[in-house]
């Protein structure tokens, strides 16, 4: 099994509007496949921990490597391209563009990377659409499309570009009972089927428990894992 | 790169608002088009005005000038050397108004390369006699084509033609004024006297008519041979040369050179008509002045509407930004969305701009004043169509850049986790 991510000894401060230790000595690691989720109570950092994670904070201390390769101290630009490249993000709140179609929401990662011609994108993106049951929504503006389609689509467009993991923050937190089982169920395909290694940050019990790993954290420390 | 996935956001963006978009851009739209308007209108009647006189006057006037002598005699005289002469009442030396060697330099003038023509004058003071009146009269003696060819002096004669005058042996071109005074119209007989008591008859071949009260009340014109002939002169008598350049700033040298080299008095068109170089250049400094602050206006127009539209796409610039694209990605796409307003609304610009110039174009403008002119003046001038295109796009430019900076600086973990 190959290693996906690793943290190593992160620590993260905030320095508004006092100095406070968020996130203290974090190291683990995740490896192809694994479905791992994050459980805590609010506060106790794990979503700071999932946007060091991301590379979208990289105010820190400590390294992070994804796939080998140590993430730390690279460029916004470089960091961009990563989070392009080989992350896929799914948000508690469904951060599709209102202003474009389904299909161009999951097709725009991929035009930003631009690999493949636009007929392989869009040919990819329906497929992704497909997969997830939503392909019939395609060309509809995607502030039109329900709530739990628009997490749907948005798992979508993280996987267009073909991602080493996926990141979630409360995927279901806003889901009913039925749209989150679906959502764990695609899910739990993805990393056991795709490979792909994902990682859950939840405050859901139920969905956490039917994960292949949990981590708790309090007060900034992983207390188990 | 991916431009292309830039402006397809950009233009998502635009197209989704479109309200807003397209008073962003009419902001520019006006500011452009009052520019145009403003530019043309000005600088054409900036050349009507110069036309007016620059035309008519000769780039360098040659002529005798009379004035006292600098050297009076005692300075010659050695023994006064020493002392402080004061010497009162000094008068200029009687000599004649002709340019005594006026052939020679007229020939001279013809053979150089920058001289467009050269017209001799004759200028001779007259009385008009109509019945029991007596008028006051300027009469000039001239190679009227030539005057028409350099001077336009064509545009001036409101009746009869300049060809008339050439064909005939005797005729005046009057001036309306004396006309109207005199009662007399195209085809009467006046008759002059000259300063020395001569009288001649001329046939009204046509009215001239400058809009200037002054010089319409006072000139005529003849054929340079009629003027000698009533002056008694010989076919050499020319008491003024007119030349006229191809280029207008050879004038300046050109005549310090002719006054060393002939010893004459020569005027250059610039020492004649400086002020009205001054007026133009301040009437280009107000368009260029008022188009700018309308341009400025449409730029605060253009950086509020993006400001705002970065603060409704905060949830948007997140997302991009958690998917890959990069801090400049999104500057860049709003940028581009300033700049795009900017080459609509300033095309439109442009478009409304040369309409209206059009319109201008063909208003009737009638005045007595200015007999030539039928409708307004307005200059076309492709280089203020171009001006005009960069300006709107500087100012969207500036406009759009403080607000995409700030959407480049944008966090996106602060906007998620404000949720």
């Amino acid at each position: 099994m190959k290693e996906v991510l690793r943290a190593d000894k992160i620590n993260k401060y905030f320095r508004d509007p006092v100095l406070f230790h968020v996130l203290k000595d974090i190291s683990f690691s995740i490896q192809e496949g694994d479905f791992v989720s994050i459980m805590g109570k609010s506060g106790c950092g794990k979503s700071t921990l999932l946007y060091i994670l991301s590379t979208m904070d990289t105010d820190y201390e400590g390294e992070l490597y994804l796939q080998g390769e140590k993430l730390s101290g690279k460029s916004g630009k470089e960091l961009s391209y990563v989070r392009n490249a080989h992350i896929g993000f799914v948000f508690q709140f469904h951060y599709l563009l209102p202003e474009f179609s389904v299909l161009e929401n999951v097709m725009l990662p991929a035009k930003k990377l631009g690999k493949k011609s636009l007929q392989e994108i869009e040919d990819d993106a329906m497929a992704k659409l497909k997969l997830l049951g939503v392909d019939k929504h395609a060309l509809k503006k995607a502030s039109r499309v329900s709530g739990g389609e628009k997490q749907r689509i948005a798992i979508a467009r993280a996987l267009i570009n073909e991602p080493a993991i996926i990141m979630c923050d409360e995927p279901t937190g806003n889901l009913d009972s039925k749209n989150s089982s679906i959502v764990f169920d695609l899910f739990d395909e993805l990393s056991t089927e795709k490979n792909i290694a994902l990682l859950v940050v939840t405050h859901d019990e139920d969905f956490a428990q039917k994960t292949h790993k949990i981590i708790t954290m309090e007060d900034g420390r992983i207390v188990s894992s | 790169m991916d431009y292309r996935v830039i402006l397809g956001i950009s233009t998502t963006h635009l197209i989704s608002r479109l309200k807003q978009s397209i008073t962003a851009s009419l902001g520019v739209t006006f500011g452009i088009a009052a520019f145009i308007i403003l530019v043309s209108f000005m600088t054409g009647l900036n050349g009507m005005l110069d036309g007016l006189i620059l035309n008519r006057t000769p780039h360098i006037h040659l002529y005798n000038q009379i004035t006292p002598s600098e050297e009076q005699p005692v300075d010659l005289y050695d023994s006064f050397e020493e002392s402080f002469n004061v010497v009162h009442s000094v008068k200029p030396k009687r000599s004649q108004s002709r340019i005594h060697n006026a052939l020679p330099i007229i020939n001279y003038l013809e053979g150089k390369k920058e001289v467009k023509g050269v017209v001799p004058q004759l200028l001779a003071q007259v009385f008009y006699i109509s019945g029991s009146i007596e008028l006051n009269g300027l009469v000039h003696g001239v190679d009227i084509m030539e005057e028409d060819r350099l001077f336009n002096l064509g545009d001036y004669i409101v009746e009869g033609s300049a060809e008339d005058l050439a064909r005939s042996e005797n005729g005046i071109i009057l001036g309306a004024g004396v006309a109207r005074k005199m009662s007399v119209q195209l085809g009467d007989i006046i008759q002059i006297t000259t300063v020395s008591g001569d009288i001649f008859s001329l046939k009204i071949v046509g009215l001239y008519e400058s809009g200037l009260a002054d010089i319409d009340d006072v000139q005529s014109y003849t054929n340079l041979k009629n003027a000698q002939k009533i002056m008694g002169k010989s076919a050499d008598y020319i008491t003024d040369i007119n030349v006229k350049l191809y280029d207008i700033n050879d004038a300046v040298p050109l005549s310090k050179q002719l006054n060393k080299q002939f010893d004459i008095a020569a005027v250059d068109i610039n020492s004649a008509n400086a002020r009205f170089e001054t007026g133009s250049s301040i009437r280009n400094l107000i368009t260029y002045a008022v188009s700018f602050t309308l341009l400025i206006v449409a730029g605060f127009g253009i950086y509020n509407i993006l400001n705002m539209l970065i603060y409704e796409k905060m949830n948007d610039i997140a997302i991009l930004k958690a998917t890959g694209f990069s801090g400049l990605d999104v500057k860049m796409i709003f940028l581009a969305e300033a700049l795009i307003i900017g080459v609509v609304g300033g095309v439109v610009g442009l478009i409304i701009g040369y309409l209206v110039s059009v319109l201008i174009d063909h208003t009737p403008f009638e005045t007595e004043a200015l007999p030539t002119i039928k409708t307004f003046p307005v200059n076309f001038q492709a280089s203020y169509y171009v001006i005009g295109i960069f300006f709107a796009l500087i100012t969207t430019f500036f406009a759009g850049y403080l607000p995409a900076s700030r959407a480049e600086n944008i966090d996106p973990v602060e906007i998620i986790r404000g949720q």
